[in-house]
């Protein structure tokens, strides 16, 4: 784990997202209850639509563009549609949050 | 010689080494007992009850002065220590005695978190934490008219707020986050714990920031908050959290970081110093339950008297009650992945239950309302008990492992006789029952016999629930289409039900509707969302989240990514000026397409997220406002060029629709809303085919409705002709409002009127003009919030959460 410091709680809005820029692409932090965040790629599988624009509802996101919904925690698609999207590890620590860049990093990037 | 042993800090943890200290050794130490508080031992735990009035301060004393005097304890109470030496081994008080030990145990708890606001040393601001704040709250209550401001909604807040109230103090809690015990409580439980304060008289504003304390002659006076709200008090009580109190330990070269460090033995870093309780720091652990606390004093008192003994910090699940409200909490039930939800509400009862389930095992539970069954869910946690047996039951408890289900038919068949279920046409229960006697079988049946539903048919589910309950198996009910699958009302339902319990927030519909999710869905949000604002304009403020990318970020989201921005251009009107503005912003934020609308403005297409704020700004800076272009609401009124420069034109509709689109603009309605006005009947603003047009014609303006020309083609139906340009856009109002008061969320007008029927909707704001006029002042009030350009406000306020959070593509490339 490399436990990078992001941004405070509150920079993120309740039931919204922030995207982080990594040498992997966007990646969309969301912040799902109080002190409850969670990371997944910003990519949709589907068309490409930017999930940090989406409807976060319970621990899902619904993708803007076609309504792929995703869990944020396996990062897989719920319902009828298949697909997955990356996960990344993050914790709250008094009031920041912070993401585990560790496969976010070009080492990993450039294999 | 028997050794020396100094105590600092009498609280529980202390109080209750030292019981096993003289159960199992009582003449190994000669015991000295520091406490800066003047007195020993009490349950810090009861406060609440001592400030409530149920307890006096003596039932909450756990080792009174006899028990310090027969077990030969010094009592040095009201005296602080200000220094350990620990190359000397003494301590120094604040008398300035200097007093030696063998061994000593530091156990100075933690120090209320005061928030360093300006005016914070007033006198008469205080925290909760000891019998002096409790004695200043119960010393308020004797005063007459006596206001009291609580800042922190956790626990130790609501406990002052609640105490305060008891004691007929008018009180306020100010809360930071959105809603109350955040920590222990999910919103819904929030919300109804709010409901129950503010029902015993406390006023709760949550998501309210405190700026500063206000003070007259060194006393303080009110509490100001950032939106300039001034909350007036005698007393302001500080509950926003503990610190571990680690000053004299850290002065004295002792190893800290959140807490004293100690190893498993509960020895600091010097061999000779001991610590335990609230001010520790266990392998990365701080402690504020009594439970592991008390663990600890077992093994202090084991390491004191040279015995094997470790602590362990056991993950034990955490519970707590709140005085005077039915609520339960345990366990963990925010953080983790692989969890999943169990919500039960009934909102009759005001009952909300919910069970966190991970790896078939209860992990968290939250309870309102009813919390019977509080301890068993806890002991589920606690003994990590394998649930999957009785999952379907599981939250009905235990007393209903197996057993039946609940009649979700019970609230209409307990309705009574002359209870109003179609408000249209002021049918009652019994009527409605009355016709099923006769004969009536189906919902048409009673509709033809006693108009039930007939008109607005919002009240379609409960006539059709009254057949039900009457006619039993008889009668089968259709099978109505719920809003999604987070609740099995309509939208109908979900409307009616809005207004008629004046539900104002969303975890106020989640509750009080029974929704099965704990904050709904992409489907079910946005319609929500818009129900409230459109029902109580001045209550409910929009929510951003529960809006779809476009009216989130107020432009249109491309296929790429990209957005596409339109400005507003007034009934189609524009200046060399703008169109000069929108060319220069064009160039410089490299827009690939501009393009032409059909609803007589400019879009420009591909703009990057992160340049809308500096675009709008742009834009606005040349008087340009949104074109609300991306939204379920108003967006062009299309004219024609009228009387101004048309040989034919019989009215001026260009100024008309001028006027209508500045009266209109801003306004959100279920789906989206646009208009024409045409100069003369040649209709080259293609009015007829519009939700709402007019048509010029000598005599007056021709009002019509209901038209479309997308996925369906249709031509507008006549609602009424009118002779001015103000009793034009009156009537364009109240249509407006009825519209938004009653429509189902994504129902175009036409797809709404086809449902009521136009001559309902004529009989409402035609015929009945005082109604008009009420529909046309409301419109009017849900305006003074809302007719405002968005553009203006996020590139002065939010510009910042266009752009990513952080870039960590700068650290890879190293």
């Amino acid at each position: 784990m490399s436990w990078i410091d992001i941004c405070d709680l509150s920079d993120i809005p309740l039931r919204g997202a922030r995207i982080v820029k990594t040498a992997v692409g966007c990646v969309a932090v969301f912040r799902t209850d109080d002190a409850e965040v969670f990371a997944t790629s910003d990519r949709c599988p589907h068309k490409g639509g930017p999930l940090s624009e989406g409807i976060v509802h319970g621990k899902k996101v619904t993708c803007p563009l076609h309504n792929w919904v995703f869990s944020l925690e396996s990062g897989e698609a719920q319902g009828a549609d298949e697909g997955q999207i990356a996960t990344y590890a993050t914790q709250v620590v008094e009031g920041r949050v912070l993401l585990d860049a560790s496969a976010l990093t070009t080492g990993v990037a450039a294999e | 010689m028997t050794q020396k042993l100094i105590i600092i800090g009498a609280g529980m943890a202390a109080g209750r080494a030292l019981e096993h200290l003289f159960e199992q050794a009582p003449d190994a130490y000669d015991v000295t007992l520091f406490n800066a508080e003047p007195r020993g031992t009490y349950n810090r735990i009861m406060l609440s009850p001592v400030l409530s009035g149920d307890k006096s301060f003596e039932e909450i004393v756990t080792h009174t002065a006899e028990w310090y005097e027969e077990n030969g304890v010094t009592c040095r109470f009201g005296e602080k220590v200000v220094n350990i030496d620990r190359a000397a081994k003494t301590v120094t008080s604040d008398t300035g005695d200097v007093l030696p030990y063998d061994r000593l145990v530091i156990a100075t708890g933690s120090n209320p978190f005061i928030i360093p606001l300006p005016g914070h040393d007033l006198d008469g601001v205080i925290a909760y934490r000891d019998l002096e704040d409790t004695n200043a709250m119960i010393a308020l209550g004797d005063k007459p008219d006596a206001k009291a401001v609580v800042i922190g909604g956790g626990l130790l807040g609501l406990e002052a707020a609640a105490g305060l109230a008891l004691r007929g103090v008018d009180v306020t809690v100010v809360h930071i986050m959105g809603h109350l015990m955040e920590r222990q409580l999910d919103e819904a439980a929030g919300y109804l714990l709010r409901k129950a304060l503010v029902d015993k008289g406390i006023t709760v504003k949550c998501s309210a920031n405190s700026k500063e304390i206000l003070g007259e002659n060194g006393k303080v006076k009110a509490l100001l908050l950032d939106d300039g709200t001034e909350l007036p008090c005698d007393l302001l009580v500080m509950a926003v959290g503990i610190r571990p109190s680690v000053v004299l330990a850290s002065d004295a070269g002792l190893a800290t970081g959140r807490g004293i460090h100690v190893d498993d033995q509960m020895v600091t870093s010097d061999e000779n110093i001991l610590s335990l309780g609230e001010c520790v720091e266990h392998n990365g652990d701080v402690f504020g339950l009594v439970a592991p606390i008390f663990d600890q004093a077992k093994v202090l008192t084991k390491t004191l008297l040279g015995e094997e003994a470790s602590f362990v910090n056991k993950e034990v699940a955490t519970k707590l009650k709140v005085t005077g409200c039915d609520l339960f909490s345990a366990g963990d039930f925010a953080d983790g992945e692989g969890r999943e939800d169990i919500v039960f509400r009934d909102p009759a009862r005001g009952v909300y239950k919910r069970l966190v389930i991970e790896e078939n095992r209860i992990v968290g539970a939250v309870m309102y309302g009813d919390t019977a069954d509080g301890n068993w869910f806890f002991g589920l946690i606690k003994d990590r008990e394998d649930i999957s047996e009785m999952r379907d039951t599981l939250i009905f408890g235990p007393a209903y492992q197996g057993g039946d289900s609940l009649d979700p038919m019970a609230a209409v068949a307990a309705l009574p006789a002359d209870a109003e279920i179609c408000g249209c046409n002021g049918v009652c229960k019994g009527q409605i029952v009355d016709a099923i006697g006769n004969g009536a079988t189906t919902l048409e049946d009673v509709r033809a016999v006693t108009k039930a539903s007939g008109s607005c048919g919002t009240c379609t589910g409960l006539v059709e629930q009254v057949l039900s309950v009457t006619l039993g198996d008889d009668f089968v009910m259709p099978a109505a289409k719920s809003v999604c699958g987070c609740t099995d009302l309509t939208h109908e339902d979900v409307r009616r039900l809005i207004k008629s319990r004046a539900l104002k927030s969303q975890p106020a519909v989640w509750q009080e509707l029974g929704w099965s999710t704990p904050n709904g869905c992409h489907v079910c949000r946005p319609a929500i969302n818009y129900y409230l604002l459109a029902d109580w304009p001045l209550d409910y403020a929009d929510d951003p989240q529960s809006r779809f990318v476009n009216e989130r970020n107020h432009a249109n989201i491309q296929k790429d990514g990209t957005y596409s921005v339109v400005p507003r251009m007034w009934g189609g009107i524009t200046t060399p000026d703008e169109l000069r503005a929108i060319a220069d912003a064009a160039d410089k934020f490299d827009v690939p397409t501009v393009k032409v609308t059909g609803g007589q403005r400019i879009d420009l297409l591909g703009v990057k997220k992160e340049d809308l704020p500096a675009i709008w700004f742009d834009l606005n800076q040349a008087g340009l406002v949104s074109g609300h272009a991306y939204s379920k609401g108003l967006r062009t009124v299309k004219t024609c060029v009228g009387t101004d420069h048309c040989r034919f034109g019989t009215q001026d509709s260009t100024g008309l629709g001028i006027k209508l689109e500045k009266h209109l603009w801003g306004s959100w309605t279920p789906h989206k809303l646009k208009l024409a006005v045409s100069g003369c009947p040649r209709n080259c603003a293609e009015a007829t085919c519009k939700d709402i047009g007019v048509i010029c014609v000598d005599s007056g303006y021709e009002v019509s409705v209901a038209g479309a020309a997308g996925m369906e083609v249709k031509e507008t139906q006549l609602l009424c002709k009118v002779g001015s340009e103000e009793e034009a856009i009156e009537v364009i109002s109240a249509m407006t409002q009825i519209y938004r008061e009653n429509a189902k969320y994504l129902d175009r007008i036409w797809k709404w009127v086809d449902k009521v029927g136009l001559d309902w909707v004529k009989a409402q704001i035609v015929d009945d003009l005082k109604n008009r006029k009420a529909l046309a002042e409301r419109f009017e009030i849900s305006q003074s919030v809302y007719r405002t350009d968005p553009w203006a406000e996020h590139a002065r306020e939010k510009a910042e959460t266009y752009q990513p959070i952080a870039n960590l593509t700068l650290e890879a490339a190293e």
